[in-house]
């Protein structure tokens, strides 16, 4: 499945844009933007959204190679961690009180 | 037609799978996003609500760009440059939120060329005096502040996304118009004669912004119903009005309506009657400055033609010869 918006009716494709906003921080989505090409893609992107010093590093992504899991399969493919709170600490009560743990 | 409007969460007999998770999902004032099912009507009164926001956007940096080279201090031609870079972006975010829902970008452009989509009407009256850079910050700034900061919690994702970026960056723009004026009310009676006779102008057209009187505007009942829109339009206003008055006060401008008073039973100010006539005017394409806006745009996009294509004709070329190089590559080994 495509992303709406990467269709053959636009002259530039679609990109998707990650900013790193300091050193340390992992990128996180911002937006998207059209531009014919990847270099263009990455200053267009600083430009529009690093315009206040949002952040150190961009990365742009063809919104066409993104590559999703299904939105009707919602309830079923995340299903696995349902009843298995176990994977949490919080499951564990006993050592309540002990130090360090 | 209004019976239909509110998502009837208990009629589950004949309503898809799909109808009842959008309905729930609105109900429990969740976000929709692009690839989960949406009713055709939701999609299209985003589709057209965000173009329209966006192609306002574009058009409103031309009243401010004819100020740029006329701008009385460097200072001030570099705050003026940084907003009409803005307005710039926030049409960006905005048409790319609208491709989310599957409009193209061409399309959106070529309609608005075409004089076929809607901008605000707002960006149709000219800007004459340097003061007006100063109420378009103050008032028509701040009516979209007012319009605006509601729409971040808009039920569909990439729009209210969208609308919290703008509105971090327009409120920078309302204070720089408040200090433009505040600056000339400070200075010479000539100066003074300036602001309050663009306020004067402007101060009606900002109120119309917020869209025609509730029991007159056709897309408001379905818009809230859907959690796009989440106050009416004369709710907004009211807001922005109660907000103005002490604004004017400390800037010492008047506000052209002799009927304005304090209503000490609603706590509100009371605001006279408001010209429509003018407003469905202006949206007609019959403002003062309607053509010469589309003209200029259209110009800009046709002036722009051979960028665009050279741009694609050698992102084409690029990867063209990327692939043959990696073919090469593959027969080598």
């Amino acid at each position: 499945m495509t992303t709406p918006g990467d269709s053959a009716a636009e002259i530039w494709p679609l990109w998707e844009v990650f900013v790193r906003s300091n050193r340390g921080l992992s990128h996180v989505h911002v937006g998207s933007l059209h531009a014919p090409d990847e270099t263009l893609a990455v200053r267009n992107a600083r430009d529009l959204y690093t315009r206040r010093s949002e952040g150190v590093s961009v990365w742009v992504v063809p919104a066409a190679a993104i590559t999703t899991s299904d939105p009707d399969a919602k309830g079923a493919f995340f299903e696995s961690p349902a009843g298995k709170n176990y994977r949490h600490a919080s499951y564990y009560s006993k050592s309540e009180g002990v130090k360090h743990l | 037609m209004t019976s239909t409007i509110t998502p009837d969460t208990s009629a589950t007999a004949d309503i898809s799978v799909e109808e009842q998770q959008f309905n729930d999902l609105i109900e429990a004032d969740s976000r929709i996003e692009p690839r989960d099912w949406m009713p055709e009507g939701y999609r299209k009164s985003l589709v057209r609500q965000i173009s329209q926001h966006a192609h306002s956007e574009i058009i409103g940096m031309q009243p401010e760009s004819n100020w740029i080279t006329r701008a009385p201090s460097l200072k001030r031609k570099a705050i003026l440059m940084a907003k009409v870079q803005d307005e710039a972006g926030h049409g960006l975010y905005l048409y790319s939120a609208a491709q989310t829902l599957g409009a193209t970008r061409d399309d959106m452009t070529d309609a608005l060329i075409a004089g076929k989509a809607r901008y605000s009407s707002i960006f149709n009256y000219p800007t004459p005096s340097w003061a007006d850079m100063g109420s378009i910050g103050w008032l028509v700034d701040g009516a979209a502040i007012c319009n605006q900061v509601p729409l971040c919690r808009a039920s569909y994702g990439p729009y209210g996304r969208a609308m919290v970026r703008i509105c971090k960056e327009e409120s920078f723009h309302q204070r720089q118009g408040f200090e433009i004026l505040l600056e000339l009310m400070q200075g010479t009676d000539e100066q003074r004669q300036m602001a309050q006779d663009s306020v004067n102008r402007w101060y009606w057209p900002a109120l119309m912004m917020f869209g025609p009187p509730d029991d007159d505007s056709p897309n408001s009942a379905q818009s809230m119903a859907w959690k796009i829109k989440r106050h009416s339009n004369d709710e907004l206003r009211q807001r922005f009005v109660n907000m103005l008055v002490p604004q004017a006060a400390v800037l010492g401008v008047t506000l052209p309506d002799p009927d304005l008073h304090f209503n000490e039973q609603t706590q509100q100010w009371d605001l006279g009657v408001i010209d429509w006539t003018e407003f469905h005017e202006v949206l007609a394409g019959r403002g003062p400055n309607n053509a010469q806006r589309l003209q200029r745009r259209r110009d800009a996009h046709e002036d722009g033609a051979w960028v665009r294509e050279a741009a694609a004709a050698y992102a084409m070329k690029q990867n063209a010869r990327t692939q043959s190089a990696r073919t090469e590559e593959m027969a080598a080994k």
